[in-house]
C-alpha cells in the first residue's frame, strides 16, 4: 500500500453540508419518540440530552446525592456526539474521567448512567465505579478512566485485538490536552503507529488541564495536531463547537482506519464552560474568555442553524427538548428510587 | 497554645523552609496559580514567585525525576502529588532512582527531597483515587516515610523531612487537612522514626498512624468507658518504624492490636506484627491482632466504602476476638 501519509491534514475547507432530513413526519420523530429521528435532529437530541444530564448531575451533587469528583462535559457536547455518531456497534469507545457525554453519546442507558452516579445497585457498575468510571462493555463503552492518559494504551490494546481478529472495527480514544504531557502519550502514539492499529485518537483540546492553560504547561503552542507528523499519524484539526464539522472529520478518519490505513488523529478545539470539577472556583481564568466560548454553545447554535436553514422547525426542537427533559427527570427519579448495593457486593467482581 | 488545622501546619512548615533556605523550592501540578488541589500552597506563588513555586505539566514521572536530579545537585526540592494514587505513575523514578542512588553510588550522591501526597479513602473517589501507597514505599530501603495525624506532628515532621538528606515521603491524610490541633509558636521538630505514645495505659496497646488514629482513639474511648486501660501509639513514621516503642509498650500491656486505615494485606502493620511476634512473643497474652481496610479495590458507593474502611467497631471486634476485652 502506498504510504503517502499526509501530515496535518485538515478537513476539507468547504463548510460541512447539512444533511437533509431523511424523514418528514411533522415532528421529525417517529412513534418511539427518539430512535427514528433524522440525523441532524438526533445529533441535537444527543447534545441536548448530555447538557440536561450534566445540569441534573450538578444539581444532585449540590444536594449530596452524587459525590466524589464530578467533571461535567458542558460545552464539549459537539465533539463527543459528532465523533461517536460515525461509529458502528462493534467499535470501541474509550474515555477519561469527563466521561458522561461520551457514555451517553454511545447510547448508555440514561437511567443506569444516572444511577451509577448516585452509587446505586442499578448503576452501570453496580454503584462501584461512580462518575469517573462509567462502563458498558456490551455497548463497546470501555470506560471511564481517571488516571490522566491511562486510557491511551488500553485503547491501543483494544485496537490491537480488533486488528488481531481481522475485523475492520476500530477504537476511538478520547483524551484531554493535559494528558499529552504524560509519557504514555508518546509511547502509545508510537506503538499505534508502528503497528498500524485501527485507532482514532480524539483530542478534546479545551485549552485547560485543571487550572493550567496550555500555554503554561506545553512547549510549542496550543496546536497539537502538527506534532503527529513525528509518528506519521495523519492529523486533522476541527472546530469542536461545530458538531457537523466534527462528524465530517471523524467520518474521514474512520473511513481511512477501516481501510487499513492505521491510526488517525483529530484535535477538536473546544471548551468546558464550567470548572474542572464542580469544586473548582476557576481563579485561573477570566470570565471574558468563558463568555466568548459560550456564545458558540453548540447546544444553542446548532438548533438555531437548523431552523434558519429550514432543516428543522422550532416545534421539532421544542418537542425534542420536552422528551429529553422528561427522560432526564425520569433518570433522576430512577436513580433516587433505586436500592443501594448490598454490603455483600463488596467482595464480588474482585477476581473473575 | 494556638489551634490550627493540619493544612495550616503543613503550610507553615513549607513557608518557613522557603523563607529560610534558598535551596528549597516546590513543584507540582496546579500548586501555583490554582493554589493546590487541597490548597496547601495557596498564595505561595504570589509570595515566593515562579522560581520557587513551579507549576508542572501533568508529567509526574518527569517532574519527580527532575526533583531527584535537582536534589542530587544540592537543591532541596519539595514535590507535590495531587493524590497518593498518582505516585504510581512515578514509582519507577522514586524506587529505582531516588531510593537507590545513594547506595549505588557508594554514598556519593544523596537525594534530599520531600515528596508530598494526600492519601486515603473516605470521600467516594473510587478505585483509582483512594489508595494509600505509602505502605508500599515504606518497604523500600533508601526511603523514609512519615504520616502525621495531628497539626502538631504535621509541622514537626515537615521540618524534619525538609532538613533530612534522604528522600522522605510525607503522606498527608486527605481527610485530616481540616483537623484542628494545638501548635506552639516556639520552634520544635519531630524526629523521623520516633513513635508517639499518645495515651498511656496498662491493659492493651493499640497501634496506628495517620487517619487510622481516628478509629483507634474512638475505640480507646469506648474501652476506657468499660474500665479497660488503653495505651495508644501513633507511629508517625512508617519507615523507619519505631519498634522499640511498640515492644516496650507490649511488654507492659501484654496485648496489642495494630490498625491500618489502608488495606489490611501487606503494608506497615504486617511488618509490625511479624516483628512483634519475634521480639515479644513471650510477653503476649494472645495473638497480635491486625485490623485494616477490606482487601478490595475502593468502591464508589458510600455505604460500601464505609464498610470497607477500618472503623472503631473493627478495632473493638479485634480487641474482643484476640483478648476477650
Ligand atoms: C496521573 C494523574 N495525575 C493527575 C491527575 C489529576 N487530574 C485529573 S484531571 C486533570 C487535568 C487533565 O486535563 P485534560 O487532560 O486537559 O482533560 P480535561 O479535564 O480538560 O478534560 C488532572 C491534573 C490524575 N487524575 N492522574
Ligand atoms: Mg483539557
Amino acid at each position: 500500500m502506498a504510504s503517502s501519509t499526509k501530515y496535518s491534514v485538515k478537513p476539507s475547507s468547504k463548510k460541512a453540508k447539512l444533511s437533509k432530513n431523511r424523514k418528514s413526519s411533522s415532528s421529525g420523530l417517529d412513534d418511539s419518540g427518539v430512535s427514528g429521528v433524522t440525523d441532524n435532529l438526533d445529533l441535537y437530541r444527543q447534545m441536548y440530552l448530555i447538557r440536561e444530564f450534566e445540569l441534573a448531575c450538578g444539581e444532585n451533587y449540590s444536594k449530596g446525592l452524587i459525590r466524589g469528583f464530578l467533571h461535567l462535559y458542558i460545552g464539549q457536547e459537539a465533539t463527543g456526539v459528532g465523533a461517536i455518531s460515525t461509529l458502528r456497534d462493534d467499535d470501541y469507545v474509550v474515555s477519561a474521567y469527563r466521561d458522561h457525554g461520551h457514555a451517553l453519546a454511545r447510547g448508555l442507558d440514561v437511567n443506569r448512567a444516572m444511577a451509577e452516579l448516585f452509587g446505586k445497585a442499578t448503576g452501570t457498575s453496580k454503584g462501584k465505579g461512580g462518575s469517573m468510571h462509567l462502563f458498558d462493555a456490551a455497548k463497546g463503552f470501555m470506560g471511564g478512566h481517571a488516571i490522566v492518559a491511562g486510557q491511551l494504551p488500553l485503547a491501543a490494546g483494544l485496537a490491537l485485538a480488533q486488528q488481531y481478529n481481522d475485523t475492520d472495527a476500530l477504537t476511538i480514544c478520547f483524551f484531554g490536552d493535559g494528558s499529552t504531557n504524560q509519557g504514555l502519550y508518546h509511547e502509545t502514539m508510537n506503538l499505534a503507529a508502528i503497528w498500524k492499529l485501527p485507532i482514532l485518537f480524539f483530542l478534546e483540546n479545551n485549552m485547560y488541564g485543571m487550572g493550567s492553560s496550555i500555554e503554561r504547561v506545553r512547549a510549542g503552542g496550543i496546536d497539537f495536531y502538527p506534532g503527529m507528523a513525528t509518528y506519521g499519524i495523519p492529523a486533522a484539526e476541527v472546530d469542536g463547537m461545530d458538531v457537523l464539522a466534527v462528524k465530517e472529520a471523524s467520518e474521514l478518519a474512520v473511513a481511512r482506519i477501516r481501510n487499513g490505513d492505521g491510526p488517525q488523529f483529530i484535535e477538536a478545539k473546544t471548551f468546558r464552560f464550567g470548572g474542572h470539577s464542580v469544586a473548582d472556583g476557576q481563579k485561573y481564568r477570566g470570565q471574558e474568555e468563558v463568555k466568548e466560548w459560550e456564545e458558540r454553545d453548540p447546544v444553542v447554535t446548532f438548533p438555531a442553524k437548523l431552523i434558519e436553514m429550514g432543516l428543522a422547525t422550532a416545534d421539532q426542537i421544542a418537542e425534542i427538548k420536552a422528551i429529553v427533559d422528561e427522560a432526564v427527570a425520569t433518570a433522576v427519579k430512577f436513580a433516587e428510587d433505586s436500592p443501594e448495593p448490598k454490603l455483600s457486593e463488596i467482595h464480588n467482581d474482585v477476581l473473575a | 497554645m494556638p489551634e490550627i488545622v493540619l493544612r495550616e501546619a503543613l503550610k507553615r512548615g513549607l513557608e518557613e523552609a522557603l523563607e529560610n533556605d534558598p535551596r528549597v523550592f516546590i513543584m507540582g501540578e496546579d500548586i501555583g496559580e490554582y493554589g493546590g488541589a487541597y490548597a496547601v500552597t495557596d498564595g505561595f506563588l504570589k509570595k515566593f514567585g515562579e522560581k520557587r513555586i513551579k507549576d508542572t505539566p501533568i508529567s509526574e514521572q518527569a517532574f519527580l525525576g527532575a526533583g531527584i536530579g535537582a536534589a542530587a545537585a544540592g537543591l532541596r526540592p519539595i514535590v507535590e502529588f495531587m493524590s497518593m494514587s498518582f505516585t504510581l505513575v512515578a514509582f519507577d523514578q522514586i524506587v529505582n532512582m531516588a531510593a537507590n542512588l545513594r547506595y549505588m553510588s557508594g554514598g556519593q550522591i544523596s537525594v534530599p527531597m520531600v515528596i508530598r501526597a494526600p492519601t486515603g479513602a473516605g470521600v467516594q473517589l473510587g478505585a483509582t483515587h483512594s489508595q494509600s501507597f505509602e505502605t508500599w514505599l515504606a518497604e523500600v530501603p533508601g526511603m523514609k516515610v512519615v504520616c502525621p495525624s495531628t497539626p502538631y506532628d504535621a509541622l514537626g515532621l515537615m521540618r524534619s523531612a525538609i532538613k533530612d538528606d534522604n528522600p522522605v515521603l510525607m503522606a498527608e491524610p486527605a481527610l485530616l487537612y481540616g483537623a484542628k490541633g494545638e501548635v506552639p509558636d516556639e520552634y520544635y521538630e519531630i524526629e523521623i522514626g520516633k513513635a508517639d505514645v499518645t495515651r498511656e495505659g496498662s491493659d492493651i496497646t493499640l497501634v496506628s498512624y495517620g487517619y487510622g488514629m481516628r478509629p483507634v482513639n474512638e475505640a480507646a474511648d469506648t474501652l476506657e468507658g468499660r474500665g479497660v486501660s488503653v495505651e495508644v501509639i501513633d507511629l508517625r513514621s512508617l519507615a523507619p518504624i519505631d519498634m522499640v516503642a511498640i515492644i516496650a509498650s507490649v511488654k507492659k500491656t501484654n496485648r496489642v492490636v495494630v490498625v491500618d486505615n489502608a488495606r489490611r494485606r501487606g503494608g506497615v502493620m504486617a511488618e509490625v506484627t511479624a516483628d512483634l511476634q519475634q521480639a515479644a512473643f513471650e510477653w503476649l497474652d494472645g495473638p497480635v491482632m491486625r485490623v485494616g481496610s477490606v482487601d478490595v479495590p475502593w468502591p464508589y458507593n458510600r455505604g460500601l466504602e464505609q464498610e470497607v474502611l477500618t472503623d472503631a467497631d473493627d478495632v473493638l471486634a479485634a480487641v474482643a476476638e484476640g483478648y476477650g476485652l
